[in-house]
């Protein structure tokens, strides 16, 4: 059991070894820390048979502000066939927060990276249609951002009073 | 700023807003759609309306605060956000719950998958025109409701389910009222599968109309009962069973073609197995649970003794205090004084009890996880519905992330959509079960 | 004189049939609008007080009831659905996050609708009971009696 468990961790491993910077499992869970660089080229790879990570889970991003680099993307991948998560985790600079758009594999992935980008600001090369998903046209700043103040409202209309 | 589908469209085309607050029944969307003549050729839907903070709002309250928060994410089913969001802290923590409490919970997260079943075809139904078969569920529903309510206190939003356990015990009149829901849901559903599965009107409108395939739902993220009416086997409760649902005995229904028509039905059938395992779970549960403490000291006398030593009488706490009395608590609660709070009769008369009452409920100080992150899932009236949470080692989430199944599914509407007539769009946004405050969290 | 019992006796039959007959506007985002939906049915009905009827559009109706939270990004168009209404027209805030916001105090949400749009009567809840809905819509309809009924031909001076 144990053995099929890691088998992926290894795989990875021996296919990128560079890329991919550590792994260990948490709860239970696989998780891979990798290069944002090689981010594409490692989901192509876990997506095609025999891996067969045909569903995204989720992908969302982790602010850890004072920390450099100082987000990190985390994706949530699942296998219909061999009824096994795996997390994989990218850390992305605030200088440059660029990292490559899944949506050339995944269909969800579309309006996932819009919510990423409307909350904390990160783009996603090669989105179609990269814009803000939750909060309305003209609002300025990323709420989700550490830095982000919780009651700062931006009104849309005039108030009464 | 124009829309995409402004910029996009071709000048003799007709285009049309299904603005954020229209008639149906499931929240705040906003579907643009660009017509020619009855044919959608093109179509855009803008969500947020109801974008709520929950994220970030979770991120400034601690642990035990934020269970209100989750009960109106997925609001026809409440009960199964909180159940997600209990287990992924207890899966951090590591605490094992006892095996009455786990009984409870299944109960208590069946009845409100079946509220989440009938509130969405009720208002699927009632949008084509079947007004008859909205009131039936509605009708329904509420003696599902009146269940809920005796035990939890409230209908809807409840909190009832924490980390630990259970809030307080069933009532002990629960049987018959559990019985007599029952017995309505099933006649309810009797009812409408006479009224509407061979109904023409209703098969034409929802026979081979927004038609998915199973590649095609698994490339875009589907889970839970839009999933399996593609024919994909997988629900969450048999696949990573959690509490004890691999000890019990339910089928899962699956589709054929993945349309709306096999949608419904698929949500029809879960209900009649939701109802099996609702009854093999009372059939374990024993038959009534401990009384409340008919005699025993009065609580002034109580503390006034204990100023001198511990009473040694059990002591009778006022009916607000359910679920907090001590000898209900190896059944309901975990024992592990750092995640539950103490039962009120050590904080009335003992200082230990008041002690960890304080350090429970103080700022800083209360659940504290270790450092680390977790994901777990349990299935939602809509599918995999996943917390992501990262700890820092304080009593608050660093971050805590909602995997919402409605998202995925919503997002495929365009894609759904295309090529057929605007009367199509009504039954189809119907059956995926849009709920808002999980959508825009 | 005569005149004075004319008008105050007008106004008696105009309150009592615009009170009778509402035509809401749900306007519904959020968890309440299960409890508008329990309360519009078959167990505790709204029917019976002469609410029963919505009327799906704002110039076909003369109540909006705005159940549940309003967010930044919606306000507008709440106000444009207030605005399309014609007169008399009436406002029922529904739920604690139409009151005040609720729970919810961050960037997203309007901290009650009585900053965007006249309000008439509050009902707190989060949801609200079914039954405190129907004492909301008595007290709207004990309003609407002791209010001061707005004719076309008032305008003219008897």
């Amino acid at each position: 059991m144990e053995m099929e468990e890691t088998e992926i961790l290894a795989k990875l491993k021996n296919k990128f070894p560079q890329q991919v910077k550590e792994t260990f499992i948490s709860l239970g869970m696989e998780v891979a820390v990798i290069d944002k660089e090689a981010l594409f080229e490692v989901m192509s790879f876990l997506k095609e048979k025999p891996q067969d990570y045909a569903m995204l889970l989720d992908l969302t991003c982790v602010d850890y502000l004072g920390e450099e680099p100082r987000f990190e993307m985390v994706y949530h991948l699942f296998s219909l066939s061999s009824n096994r998560r795996l997390r994989i985790k990218a850390r992305v600079s605030e200088k440059e927060p660029r990292i490559a758009s899944l949506t050339p594999l995944w269909r969800n992935a579309n309006w996932l990276e819009r919510e990423v980008y409307d909350l904390f600001g990160i783009e996603f090369v090669g989105h179609p249609d990269l814009r803000r998903i939750f909060m309305y046209d003209g609002f300025e700043g990323h709420p989700l951002r550490k830095d982000y103040p919780l009651r700062l409202r931006q009104p849309r209309i005039k108030f009464r009073k | 700023m124009p829309t995409r589908i402004e910029r996009e469209a071709r000048p003799e085309s007709l285009l049309i807003n299904m603005g954020p607050s229209h008639p149906a029944m499931h929240g705040t969307i906003r579907i643009m759609l660009e017509l020619d003549g009855e044919k959608i050729l093109n179509s855009e839907v803008e969500i947020g309306y109801l974008h709520r903070g929950f994220e970030k709002m979770c991120e400034n309250r601690t642990y035990f605060n934020l269970l209100p928060y989750t009960d109106r994410l997925n609001y026809v089913s409440p009960l199964i956000n909180n159940l997600g969001y209990v287990m992924t802290v207890e899966k951090m923590l590591g605490i094992e719950v006892p095996r009455r409490a786990q009984l409870i919970r299944v109960l208590m997260s069946e009845l409100s998958r079946i509220s989440d079943h009938l509130t969405c075809l009720a208002a699927m139904a009632m949008e084509c025109g079947a007004f008859t078969v909205f009131l039936y569920k509605i009708k329904a529903r509420e003696f599902i409701w009146d269940v809920i309510e005796w035990t939890t206190g409230a209908r809807m939003t409840t909190s009832y389910i924490r980390i630990g356990g259970v809030r307080a015990d069933l009532h002990p009149d629960y049987r018959p009222a559990l019985e007599k829901a029952i017995t309505e849901t099933r006649q309810v559903l009797k009812d409408v599968h006479g009224l509407l599965d061979k109904n023409k009107i209703f098969l034409n409108r929802t026979r081979d109309i927004a038609v998915i395939k199973p590649e095609e739902a698994i490339n875009f993220g589907w889970t839970g009962p839009c999933l399996r009416s593609t024919g994909v086997y997988y629900d969450v409760r048999k696949a990573h069973p959690y509490l004890v649902y691999n000890e019990l005995d339910f089928e899962v229904p699956l589709g054929e073609r993945g349309d709306n028509y096999d949608r419904y039905m698929v949500r029809m059938l879960e209900m009649e197995q939701s109802l099996r395992i609702i009854e093999q779970v009372m059939a374990q549960l024993p038959a009534s649970p401990p009384e409340i403490m008919a005699d025993g000291l009065e609580p002034y006398e109580a503390i006034k003794q204990a100023r001198r030593q511990r009473p040694e009488k059990p002591i009778k706490l006022s009916p607000n205090l359910e679920g907090a009395e001590k000898h209900r608590y190896p059944e309901i609660l975990c024992s592990d004084r750092r995640y539950v709070p103490p039962p009120k009769e050590e904080v009335y008369t003992t200082i230990e009890g008041l002690i960890s009452h304080f350090k429970f409920f103080m700022k800083g100080h209360g659940i504290r996880p270790p450092k680390g992150e977790v994901y777990f899932a349990v299935e939602g009236g809509n599918g995999e519905l996943g917390f992501y949470i990262v700890s820092d080692g304080t009593d608050k989430p660093y971050r805590l992330h909602l995997r919402a199944p409605c998202f995925h599914i919503v997002s495929a509407l365009e894609f759904l959509i295309k090529g057929h007539m605007v009367a199509d769009v009504i039954p189809t946004f119907g059956s995926l079960n849009m709920i808002g405050g999980e959508l825009d969290r | 004189m005569e005149g004075r019992f004319f008008l105050t006796t007008l106004n008696e039959i105009l309150s009592w049939g615009r009170k009778y007959s509402l035509f809401q506007y749900p306007f519904v985002t959020a968890c309440c609008g299960m409890e508008y939906m329990a309360a519009a049915c078959a167990h505790f009905d709204i029917d019976r007080f002469g609410a029963g009827w919505t009327r799906f559009s704002p110039r076909q109706a003369d109540m909006l009831l705005v159940v549940g939270t309003v967010t930044q990004k919606l306000a507008p168009v709440l106000k444009t659905v207030y605005d399309q209404m014609t007169e008399p027209k009436w406002v029922i805030a529904f739920g604690t996050c139409a009151v005040s916001g609720g729970i919810y105090d961050n960037y997203a949400v309007v901290q009650g609708i009585d900053q965007i749009i006249p309000v008439d009567v509050y009902i707190p809840g989060c949801p609200p009971r079914p039954e405190t809905v129907l004492d909301g819509l008595i007290k709207l309809q004990e309003k609407i009696k002791n209010q001061e009924q707005e004719w076309r031909w008032k305008r003219r001076k008897f």
